[in-house]
């Protein structure tokens, strides 16, 4: 097993989760799809830490993340592929 | 690898077995914490379990003090009990209940008697059951007695990744050994309440685990002044790249593995059907939660966590595990499995599974966890409502 840069659950999973200290721009990641023991490269737009999380496509606000096969908010600001994933560009549905 | 059959834990009374060997001295109210804590000072051994509780409580809240008080007095991990109440018909209601369990307990109440004598009176009966339980040694105890409840706490992505699969790990390869198993964190399901609710083993159980989300859901709506996005999730939680609550929920029921649970059970309420998972109506706030697993007869706990929560319980103990490399490296002091090679994929879930049960019978058996040698000893009773 190689090393990996993000882990991603499911593949239907539109996010990944930074699993190295951070990212630095403009990085090949590779990534490990969880559920189908797959490999998928990205490029990282922006510094993301350990834990955070990366955008594995172009979305549009309005549009719905998906982690672990499941809804877990929506975008409320565009989010290009590659981008940091987080609390000023998606909210949840809930509250 | 092979699941051992057994650890070494002490056999109680009502046929339980305990991971620990406590002498307890109970408070019935926070008036009379001080008179507990005198107890706990003279006689060597036991512990005072003070709180913040138990006068003018009245209809589900009373009732709710009650049963976690003589819930935690019967824990298995309790050898012997020390009730101390301002008045008696209250102490005498806990001493009560405590005594179906077979094992010593004694109530002492502080009016027309004054701090300084009732201090002196228990302090005897102290001493005496201190030195009684002393005597008791560990045998050899089938797993199926243990009762592993969990609760994660501090998380952050890499609990829903790595820390929380491998309790589920643990649950998937113990529920068929006849553990008795416990979840709660009722709001820290939302979003993956639907998802939840098909874990029911049967329509009964599935039904009773919606109508407990939606209560504390129309709860938390009624009370919510703003949108709870800064307390849910928690400003530790952000930090560590949880965004939104459904991931945190989704993360969160990783922990049951694929087990089903059997039943739902009120706060503190003792399971009654026999070995399984169960999911118990608790709030999310660590110390609270296990306060009420341990009340309900919970013997050994799991607590992954990912920023890194400290919590422990004065009766029950609390072992900690993590997959964040930073949190290892920052507070190693609070961690007792290590999982984080799993992110780097060192290690697969099926070990870090084999991993956690290794530690958890170290524990069970005798092994003091991060958080008792550290003297964490959180007691922390659940209030439903004002009081009268």
């Amino acid at each position: 097993m190689s090393r990996t840069d993000l882990i991603i659950h499911d593949q239907k999973d539109n996010v990944a989760v930074v699993v190295i200290d951070k990212t630095s721009k403009n990085q090949e990641c590779t990534g490990w799809i969880m559920e189908n023991d797959k490999t998928i490269k990205i490029k990282s737009i922006n510094e993301i830490p350990l834990g955070h999380k990366i955008s594995l496509q172009d979305l549009k606000e309005g549009d719905t993340i998906i982690k672990y096969g499941h809804d877990i908010g929506k975008v409320v600001k565009a989010i290009k592929k590659g981008e940091h994933v987080h609390v000023h560009n998606v909210k949840t549905k809930k509250w | 690898m092979k699941i051992p059959k057994s650890f070494l834990g002490y056999k109680r009374e009502n046929g339980r077995a305990g991971t620990r060997n406590h002498v307890i001295i109970l408070p019935v109210d926070d008036i009379s914490n001080a008179c507990a804590e005198a107890i706990a000072n003279n006689i060597k051994g036991t512990i005072a379990l003070p709180h913040s509780y138990g006068r003018l409580q009245f209809g589900a809240d009373l009732e709710l003090h009650f049963r976690t008080m003589i819930g935690t007095g019967s824990n298995p991990n309790v050898a012997a009990v020390i009730v101390v109440g301002i008045e008696p018909k209250w102490t005498k209601r806990i001493v009560d209940g405590i005594a179906k369990t077979g094992k010593p307990v004694e109530g002492f109440h502080i009016e027309r008697t004054g701090d300084i004598g009732t201090v002196m009176k228990a302090s005897k009966k102290a001493q005496e059951f201190v030195i009684w339980a002393s005597e008791k040694q560990r045998e050899e105890c089938p797993l199926s007695d243990l009762w592993i409840s969990v609760k994660c706490g501090e998380s952050d992505t890499t609990s829903g990744l790595a820390s929380n699969p491998t309790v589920g790990n643990l649950m998937d390869k113990l529920e068929p050994l006849g553990v008795h198993l416990c979840f709660g964190e009722t709001s820290e399901l939302t979003g993956a309440e639907t998802v939840c609710a098909k874990r029911g083993a049967t329509p009964e159980a599935s039904k009773k685990f919606m109508k407990t989300w939606s209560a504390y859901n129309d709860f938390i709506l009624k009370e919510a002044t703003n949108d709870l996005s800064e307390s849910q999730p928690t400003a530790g939680n952000i930090a560590g790249g949880l965004t939104t609550i459904e991931e945190k929920a989704f993360g969160n029921f990783q922990k049951i593995g694929s087990c089903k649970f059997i039943d739902v059970l009120e706060p503190a309420e003792t399971p009654a059907k026999g070995k399984g998972l169960y999911f118990m109506d608790t709030s999310s706030a660590a110390a609270e939660c296990v306060t009420l697993q341990a009340a309900a007869g919970f013997n050994i706990h799991l607590f992954p966590t990912g920023q890194g929560n400290i919590v422990g319980n004065p009766i029950e103990p609390v072992i900690k595990l993590t997959a964040n490399p930073l949190t290892v490296k920052s507070m190693g002091e609070h961690i007792d499995c290590d999982v984080s090679k799993i992110l780097s994929r060192e290690m697969n879930l099926s070990e870090a599974g084999d991993e956690l049960i290794k530690t958890t019978i170290k524990v069970a058996s005798g092994r003091l966890t991060c958080a008792e040698a550290l003297g964490h000893r959180e007691f922390v009773m659940t209030k439903l409502y004002r009081s009268a």
